[in-house]
């Protein structure tokens, strides 16, 4: 179970100091599905990169599986079963996608495994497996390869910030399908952030981070019309103090 | 007979285990060590100085030639001269290596001058790797000059690299690609760290028709190490030539690139990119992601660079 508990992150700018998460407490029971939506700017990304350890939190605590990870490096997050893929992947000169995916798994994978990874994002395996993750891959290839390395982590809880980002309609559906069936089959805790339709309608629950806070959360019958009724009417939904 | 530490070391520069297979000349503190010619590939001593010839005859598919270095004595100062003339036709891999073991306070040295001659339609793959070990307070130099000629039609890849433990180095490599339709492809790839110093020159000359040149310099520069490259590609006739120079600059080195092309016919085509830069810190933590320490990621990183 992933708890965060009075969240805060606050970065110093030129122009004085601005909290980017204000008190966030959560919980995510052991194998939902739970995809963060939001408006630009809001607090996702940096909410997901506090729980991967990549932006250490301000104040407050995040306890994963009852242990208080709140200040344990990302890797030894990595190490305890918490992997992250990223919005925009780094490219590595030559490095294939096979080492990546080796690296990921945290042994030399068989051929075939490699390619199953490579499948489950769309990707025809032969023609990938052995290419360097450099600047001859698309940023739609960059980002299937970077969901690729996630899966093979085999993390307890995985988290994905905007998956779809970059991402073709058709690789895009296969995506989809695969984050169900990781679902269906109970393979792990999942947290996207996400403004796609298809993947908030496979949640389990949806939370809406505006202004650094949760706004709202609640299952996708219940806050997805309230969405899209806000973005038609108004922003009530995401007002916080007075302030949208 | 070879000793512990020369086997280590041509293990390390030639991925050898005893004396291999195929054509071979192993050269250790400037003597023959051990010589195995084939049917189709012949290596003689020269006699007016030191090193060997090594002729590959004509339509040779698919053999190869090691003619690895060891240098364990401190204080040795080697210099031979190689000359390889590659018959018509022929399809080969010549492994080159150079390793040196200094554990007394004098500095060794091997300078290799390597000359190829590469007939019609030959096709060469060349693979140089170049090491230094031991705990002595002289230093490891190793200055190697490769000089190519390449007929019509003729390709040739040079893959080297500078593993580690060599103090000093001056590499010159110039290759003229005199017939049409040749082709040369460089991939240097080069690691210096402590108080270690390289500079790396290449002139290619593109004259032939359609001829070809690749240059791909892959560097990593740590601690207080420092390299400079003067990669030059000079296109005579209707030609295309890329040189791209990548480089990882790390701790307190220094790492210049100045890459040069110059088109002297309306056809020639040429290009040059170069950057250098530090490991970006999103790499590393995509890969600490993954489980690696900042360390393990860093090693990852720099062993795919110069891969």
């Amino acid at each position: 179970m992933l708890e965060i508990k009075h969240l805060s992150y606050h970065v110093e700018g030129e122009t004085g100091g601005i909290d980017i998460l204000r008190d966030i407490s959560l919980t995510v029971e052991d194998k939902k599905f739970v995809v963060v939506t939001g408006p630009n700017g809001g607090g996702k990304t940096s909410l997901a990169r506090a729980i991967m350890g990549i932006n250490p939190a301000t104040s407050g605590q995040i306890f994963w599986n009852g242990e208080d990870i709140t200040n344990l490096s990302v890797t030894d997050r990595a190490r305890r079963g918490i992997s992250y893929g990223f919005q925009q992947p780094p490219r590595f000169k030559g490095m294939k996608v096979r080492d990546l995916l080796d690296v990921a798994a945290g042994k030399k994978m068989s051929h075939d495994d490699a390619c199953s990874y490579l499948t489950k994002v769309g990707l025809c395996a032969r023609d990938y497996i052995d290419r360097d993750v450099d600047t001859s891959l698309s940023g739609g290839e960059v980002k299937r390869i970077e969901i690729a390395t996630v899966l093979a982590r085999k993390s307890g809880l995985m988290i994905f910030d905007e998956p779809e980002a970059g991402i073709d309609l058709w690789s895009f559906a296969r995506l989809t399908d695969t984050f169900r069936e990781i679902h269906d089959k109970k393979e792990a805790t999942i947290l996207i952030i996400s403004h796609q339709e298809r993947i908030i309608r496979l949640a389990d629950e949806i939370v809406l981070v505006a202004n650094g806070v949760v706004s709202a959360r609640g299952s996708v019958e219940e806050i997805y019309p309230r969405i899209m009724a806000d973005t038609v009417a108004g922003c009530n939904l995401l007002e916080v103090n007075g302030k949208c | 007979m070879l000793n512990e530490i020369q086997e280590k070391i041509l293990s390390i520069v030639a991925d050898m285990k005893g004396t291999g297979e195929g054509a071979v000349n192993i050269r250790s503190d400037g003597e023959k060590a051990f010589r195995r010619n084939t049917e189709h590939i012949v290596i003689e001593s020269k006699t007016d100085k030191d090193g060997i010839d090594i002729r590959i005859a004509p339509f040779t598919k698919h053999e190869s030639v090691h003619i690895p270095v060891v240098l364990t004595k401190s204080g040795f100062h080697d210099m031979v001269y190689n000359d390889f003339f590659v018959g018509e036709g022929a399809d080969v891999t010549i492994v080159a290596g150079c390793g040196i073991h200094n554990c007394g306070d004098c500095d060794s040295e091997h300078d290799g001058i390597h000359t190829f001659y590469v007939g019609k339609n030959a096709r060469v793959k060349y693979i140089e790797k170049h090491y230094g070990e031991g705990e002595g307070g002289g230093k490891r130099i190793l200055n190697p000059q490769t000089i190519l000629y390449l007929e019509e039609g003729a390709s040739v890849t040079l893959e080297t690299s500078q593993i580690r433990g060599v103090d000093d180095t001056k590499r010159y490599t110039k290759a003229e690609c005199q017939g049409a339709n040749s082709e040369i492809i460089i991939r240097e790839n080069l690691l210096t760290h402590a108080d270690q110093h390289a500079v790396s020159e290449m002139d290619v000359f593109l004259r032939g028709v359609d001829s070809k040149a690749q240059v791909v310099s892959r560097s990593v520069a740590q601690e207080a190490s420092s390299q400079i490259f003067y990669p030059r590609v000079e296109g005579d006739a209707k030609c295309f030539g890329h040189v791209q120079c990548d480089a990882i600059i790390m701790g307190k080195a220094k790492v210049r690139a100045i890459p040069e092309i110059t088109c002297n016919h309306v056809d020639a085509s040429l290009i040059h990119e170069a950057a250098i830069g530090r490991i970006a810190g999103e790499q590393i933590l995509k890969l600490m992601t993954l489980g690696l320490t900042a360390e393990e990621a860093e090693q990852k990183i720099l062993e795919g660079f110069l891969r």
